[in-house]
């Protein structure tokens, strides 16, 4: 069983729902990032979704696009956020590591040069926004093989026909993009992802998260009732931009510290 | 009969080409090839587009026999596809009317664009205001800066012209805020992607809609000369125009066709947007798989060239595979090369060349030389130089 499986066991059995908050790997400086995820697991962070930086962040809004070009200052690449991953390991082999991300720096070392190093750093998923299944067999195989998780994402346009064929691709959990749009958009119609993960429920059992959307206790308590997971992002990143060198970590466990109280004190 | 077959049914030209998009545009792209299917053979969608190229762009282009332009450099003829007459002055119209009737089709009331120099958006929103469709133009701030005149042309066309702040600042940032927009407003919104680039069924789509000169181009070779020319030149950033005229010479046997590059300050100086020419890795950017200029960390590197419309990282993914099968050859012109074609057309023949055409014109002049006074270079001299005066101008150190 995976680390990102078990962690999700582990979960279903306390009736709760994983708090998964997002940073870009080597935002607002490298030598942050290591220390940031540290933080994320002391304060509540069930598993870590660590954004690789790209200099074209198509599906992203501003908010992470600045992220992006604050970390890409400093040459963060693949091979760097690799190394942070290592890093984190020797002190923590217990919090699942998905990295999210786009396609071309993957491309750039190959999809098994890139497959047995994030298994050397002990990398437990990935993401890779602009893969759809149909583009990916052969990076889904290297991933599988090594047991890393290819996570995908679904969004509110994606047929059911669809979904069948992206859950047959899938291991870890399913991510629900819970609006049209880039990160960092508004308007979370929680109504709507209801219907839509409980649909999505009738094709897999893998667990499901919902990200896009999330930006405080409220929407987090609501998300968690109907979810496995709760992802935070553009939120985090926001408060990662607001905070300077003395206050950053500080600001970051508040954050924590109240969408995790939101996401236990939902009723399931 | 056609033996030439490409792209596959998802879009790929060998390993080239492809979907690679965020799931939420996968269902988009789905409808709009279902719905580019329909009635890419459809004679009703056909017989429109036609008329609009006739009647609205003023098409057919005339062919031109550059008489004193061959005389001076001293070999081949050069003949020019005047795609510089159309309407907006330049190929990119042809594209645009193409995919706008299909946005009508599809019943989506908004289009939206990037553009680099402008051309394309100005392309966009001539046609958006032509069928009353809503249109925002997404151009990199750096760009709305050097390209002025272009950007007041398209909002007298009543567009909405979005400065775009990330990256770069050009035209390839530019496609990356279009890609956002799609993505939030997918469910009433066409993009009208401006070259044979972005996801399946793009490529395929541009280069359909462009075919019209190289179609037309063969039937006016036959009627002025009686056979085709030896080499067919088109300069190459996205490549819509080259594969525009190369296309339908692609089966035909002893016709050479050579896309030119920009080589900017040279391919060895780095500062250039050359990625076939210099031989670039393959990756993945703007929804397709191709030669793509970038660092070892796989992130994209900036370009050079004095065209705008040149200055792009990738390339359409179908010139990756000609180049790969050794149907097309790629060449790169330099800034100054194509600085000294552009005045070389204008004083020799009374043309004002875009700054893109002029790096065909400059390749065109080095190839006649080498050729035979009885053999002919085709130039496809895709857009005129009006919107590029002031950036020649600030080359020669002139206040207009």
């Amino acid at each position: 069983m995976s680390r990102i499986q078990s962690t999700f066991s582990t979960l279903k059995q306390q009736g709760k729902t994983a708090l998964i908050p997002y940073i870009t790997a080597g935002d607002p400086h490298p030598k942050h990032t290591v220390n940031l995820m540290h933080t994320l697991v002391k304060h509540g962070a069930d598993m870590i979704e660590l954004g690789v930086p790209f200099s074209d962040p198509m599906a992203d809004g501003p908010v992470i696009q600045r992220a992006s070009e604050r970390a890409l200052v400093h040459k963060v690449g693949l091979t760097a956020v690799l190394d942070m991953v290592k890093e984190f390991r020797q002190t923590d082999q217990k919090t699942p590591i998905i990295l999210m991300g786009y396609a071309n720096p993957i491309e750039a070392i190959g999809a098994t040069v890139f497959a047995d190093r994030a298994k050397a750093a002990d990398v437990d998923g990935v993401i890779t926004v602009d893969y759809p299944p149909e583009e990916c067999g052969d990076f889904v195989k290297a991933l599988r093989s090594r047991d890393i998780d290819p996570v995908f994402l679904l969004s509110p346009t994606t047929e059911p026909t669809r979904v069948d064929l992206i859950v047959s691709q899938a291991s870890g959990f399913i991510y629900y993009v819970s609006l049209k749009g880039v990160t960092g958009a508004a308007n979370l119609n929680i109504e709507e992802v209801s219907k839509r993960v409980a649909s999505i429920r009738q094709q897999t059992d893998l667990p499901v998260g919902v990200g896009f959307g999330i930006r405080d206790a409220a929407t987090a308590q609501a998300t968690a009732a109907i979810a496995d997971a709760v992802v935070v992002g553009s939120r985090m990143v926001q408060v990662i931009e607001a905070s300077n060198d003395d206050n950053l970590l500080d600001n970051v466990s508040a954050l924590m510290t109240e969408l995790k109280t939101a996401v236990d004190a939902a009723k399931k | 009969m056609q033996l030439y077959d490409m792209p596959d049914a998802r879009g790929h030209f060998g390993q080239y080409g492809g979907t690679f998009v965020a799931e939420t545009l996968v269902e988009a792209l789905e409808e709009l090839r279902v719905m580019y299917d329909k009635y890419r053979h459809d004679p009703e969608f056909l017989a429109e587009f036609h008329y609009d190229l006739k009647h609205f762009v003023g098409r057919p282009s005339p062919i031109y026999h550059a008489k004193r332009l061959s005389d001076k450099v001293g070999g081949a003829q050069i003949y020019l596809k005047r795609e510089d007459l159309n309407h907006t002055g330049a190929h990119k119209i042809n594209n645009t009317i193409g995919q706008a009737l299909l946005a009508k089709r599809m019943g989506k009331p908004r289009v939206i664009a990037e553009t680099g120099a402008g051309q394309h958006g100005v392309a966009t929103a001539t046609i958006a205001a032509r069928l009353g469709l809503e249109c925002v133009v997404y151009m990199g701030s750096e760009d709305v800066k050097r390209q002025a005149p272009n950007v007041f042309r398209m909002k007298l066309l009543g567009a909405t012209v979005v400065p775009v702040e990330s990256g770069s600042k050009t035209l390839k940032d530019a496609l990356n805020e279009a890609m956002r927009d799609w993505v939030t407003n997918v469910h009433n919104t066409f993009y009208i992607i401006g070259t044979v680039a972005g996801p399946h069924p793009y490529p395929m789509m541009v280069r359909d809609f462009q075919s019209v000169i190289g179609v037309e181009a063969k039937e006016q070779m036959m009627e002025m000369v009686g056979h085709q020319p030896d080499a067919v030149v088109a300069c190459v950033g996205g490549g819509s125009n080259a594969m525009g005229i190369f296309y339908p010479y692609i089966d035909v046997p002893n016709v050479r066709l050579i896309g030119v590059e920009a080589a900017g300050h040279g391919i060895e100086s780095g500062m250039h947007a050359a990625p076939l020419t210099a031989n670039s890795p393959v990756g993945v950017l703007h929804g397709n798989r191709t030669y793509l200029m970038q660092d070892a960390d796989g992130q994209i590197i900036e370009t050079h060239s004095v065209s705008a419309g040149l200055d792009y990282p990738g390339v359409g993914p179908e010139h990756a595979w000609l180049k790969d099968i050794k149907r097309a050859e790629y060449v790169a012109i330099t800034d100054d090369e194509a600085m000294a074609a552009f005045h070389n057309l204008c004083r020799t023949e009374g043309i004002i060349p875009a700054l893109e055409s002029s790096h065909a014109l400059a390749y065109a002049e080095k190839l006649a030389k080498t050729m035979s006074k009885d053999q002919i270079v085709l130039v496809n001299l895709s857009g005129r130089g009006d919107k590029d005066i002031n950036t020649v101008a600030k080359l020669a150190n002139i206040t207009l």
